[in-house]
């Protein structure tokens, strides 16, 4: 799970990391009442989407008075910005985080991972702040700096350290930098996060460190245990077919093609995408329905499918252990007799009490047509895909 | 031969009780496996499934000398089940449970280090379908008869995809040493490569069939490992050619975000280690069977 910039901010700053002053706005008054609350004579208004790179997108302006910011965020709030990280379809800004301005000396990176390869808490600095890491590992490499903590015994004051002194921080603000980087490490382990990211952290001409812009992400699976964070979720950042799925215990991920997928399991779903791939045509989803999917289960998971309008004709591939294919099958004959189905569906089920399965199909007298292998399978939804297509 | 599990392994079945264990239990037993009893913290005395129930893993081992566990015990108390088996002397552990925090398993793994490497558990997942080595025993929940035993080993993350290559390779009579599904998590137990040694060294295995997919480390591990120390072919497969960067595709681990993750990165890994990959997913039996042909 993502959560905004601002709120971020706020976990980091009660695991004791520095932030300047800012506060939240809905509208064009709040935004400059806000600034008035802040003080200071520059401020910068941030709109508040989970992407990265607004800057570029036009989503982060300085202003220095109150008509400034007025027009900054009457411009900002209702606008679809596109990242490189949002997709085509953008995400729109509801809400934006005013802050004031620092006098920054220099920029710095700093993030904490869940290192897979390691299977601990990486740390990653570099000196070079305010650029895509990723551009930065290509272009400086030498300037990134990592460091793994030992899970057992956590992240010690010789470690923040020894990070500090790797990115050149002043004698005079070394405890400064440990305080931001362990409570960076506290609020990573403490929330559950997989990511904790503050780029840029900032050294201030006052010689202050402060976050001045960070990114947090969290593991769906330990939400059960944080309220605090599942509370913070924003589902108008996300896309709402994806949430309805998860909700319903569905894994779904839209895509651009047009043909919907069901199927359980999800590196069989991977594969079966990619078998549409192989034989000319691209899938309009990625859909798991899991394992011991009830029919029931199955009728809402269609329901999902055929609500995407761009679907041409649908797949439903079932290889069934924990599930069984009697069940899927009672599940897609339902889902034709509640909804009124007019896209071509073709069925494949195999492993547990398929022939059962594949015979209730067969005399259900609905148009589903069968097919015994992936590959036939893909090859009937194209074919089924394409003579939609030229019929229109 | 086979590897991990035979007919000697002697199981316990952690959240033994629950709906879920009971459903698999039955269906392990069915398949001829040794249920030798399991656990349910507060149950111990009980009998279910006409087998003895205890409060700890320790008594249960102490009473039946089990040596090997699998744990349906829910996300949320899953992780301590896993130590709680490691700290027991358990060697071969199944965690089949989806939905465990990765840094709980950060701490499992962590913990399992405690223990020399001869003495350390052995773990499969979590999130995962478990393994089989065909007509001795099923340490799992995969269906049983879509797999023959025979001369290949099958390791992959996804289990719907590994029962794929299972019976792809049936219907071309191609029986199955063992099949082991190591899981979708990010942080899991046995790795790709840690199989792909036990499969090395079985007499009984002759070749091996990798099911990949998008995201981690584990596949370009396997190519290094195969291309430096494996004698025996390996026939791979990389699901998720067409998921796009940062989306995850269901599994927690399947999600491309950094460089060498994408489907076609590993695929061109796999090939300049000398792999066989299948070109699409319908073909996994095909291709196996062409590479044992060529290898007798």
């Amino acid at each position: 799970m993502d959560i905004h910039e601002y709120q971020a901010k706020e976990l980091l700053s009660e695991f004791g990391v520095a932030i300047s002053p800012g506060g939240l706005a809905y509208s064009p008054e709040q935004a400059v009442y806000r600034a008035k609350e802040i003080g200071g004579h520059q401020w910068v208004v941030k709109a508040q989407i989970h992407s990265g790179a607004r800057g570029k997108a036009g989503g982060i302006k300085v202003c220095s008075n109150d008509e400034e910011i007025w027009n900054a965020a009457e411009e900002l709030l209702g606008k679809r910005l596109v990242t490189h990280q949002t997709g085509p379809s953008g995400k729109v800004v509801y809400r934006l985080y005013i802050e004031q301005v620092s006098d920054i000396e220099r920029e710095i990176y700093l993030a904490l991972v869940l290192d897979r390869n390691k299977q601990r808490v990486v740390i990653v600095t570099s000196s070079e702040g305010g650029m895509d890491i990723e551009e930065v590992a290509a272009t400086k490499p030498e300037t990134i700096y990592r460091l793994e903590v030992e899970p057992a015994v956590g992240l010690r004051d010789f470690q923040a350290r020894e990070l500090a002194f790797a990115l050149d921080i002043h004698p005079e603000m070394i405890s400064q930098a440990v305080h931001c980087i362990e409570g960076a490490y506290s609020a990573f382990r403490e929330l559950d996060a997989t990511l904790v990211e503050i780029n840029p952290l900032v050294v201030t001409k006052d010689n202050h460190i402060l976050a001045l812009d960070s990114k947090m992400s969290f593991d769906d699976n330990a939400l059960f245990r944080r309220p605090k964070i599942s509370e913070l979720r924003d589902k108008s950042q996300e896309d709402s077919r994806e949430t309805a799925a998860s909700d319903r215990g569905l894994s779904y991920v839209g895509l651009d093609g047009d043909i919907g997928c069901m199927i359980n399991g999800a590196g069989l779903a991977m594969a079966t995408m990619d078998m549409i791939k192989h034989k000319g045509g691209e899938p309009a989803n990625f859909l798991d329905i899991g394992g011991g999917a009830s029919p029931d289960r199955v009728t809402k998971a269609f329901r999902l499918v055929l609500d995407d309008e761009k679907v041409k004709a649908m797949l439903v591939n079932i290889f069934a252990g924990i599930n069984r294919c009697d069940w899927i099958a009672e599940g897609v004959i339902q889902a034709f007799g509640k909804l009124d189905v007019k896209t071509p569906v073709v069925v494949r089920l195999s492993g547990t009490n398929v022939e059962k399965g594949m015979q209730m199909l067969k005399d259900s007298g609905y148009p589903v047509i069968t097919a015994d292998t992936l590959s036939e399978a893909a090859e009937k939804v194209v074919a089924e895909r394409n003579r939609v297509v030229e019929a229109s | 031969m086979s590897i991990m599990i035979d007919n000697n392994t002697k199981v316990l079945i952690q959240g033994f009780t629950g709906k879920i264990g009971t459903f698999h239990a039955k269906e392990m037993l069915e398949y001829g496996t040794q249920v030798v009893g399991g656990v349910t913290p507060g149950k111990g005395g009980q009998t279910h499934l006409e087998l003895p129930v205890f409060n700890t893993m320790k008594d249960a081992v102490e009473e039946t000398g089990a040596d090997a566990s699998i744990v349906f015990v829910p996300a949320s108390f899953a992780a301590d089940s896993i130590m709680e088996a490691a700290d027991a002397g358990i060697k071969t552990c199944v965690a089949i449970t989806d939905g465990i925090p990765a840094q709980d398993m950060m701490l499992v793994k962590r913990y399992m280090y405690r223990y020399k490497k001869e003495d350390r558990m052995r773990l499969t997942g979590p999130n995962c379908a478990g393994t089989i080595s065909p007509e001795k025993c099923l340490l799992g929940i995969m269906p049983g008869h879509i797999y023959i035993p025979g001369n290949v080993g099958i390791v992959a993350r996804s289990g719907t995809l590994g029962y794929e290559a299972a019976s792809q390779m049936m219907a071309c009579g191609i029986g199955i040493s063992t099949s082991v599904g190591i899981g979708g998590d990010p942080i899991n137990g046995c790795s790709h490569r840690d199989i792909l040694e036990l499969f090395e060294a079985d007499p009984e295995t002759k070749a091996v069939m990798l099911i990949g997919e998008i995201g981690g480390p584990q596949e370009a591990d396997a190519a290094e490992y195969f291309k430096n120390h494996m004698t025996k072919p390996l026939v791979a497969y990389i699901a998720g050619l067409t998921a796009p960067k940062g989306r995850r595709m269901g599994h927690a681990g399947a999600i491309v975000s950094g460089k060498g993750e994408s489907a076609a990165e590993k695929v061109e890994m796999l090939e300049k280690a000398g792999v066989t990959v299948a070109p699409d997913p319908s073909e996994l039996g095909s291709t196996m069977e062409r590479v044992l042909k060529d290898l007798a």
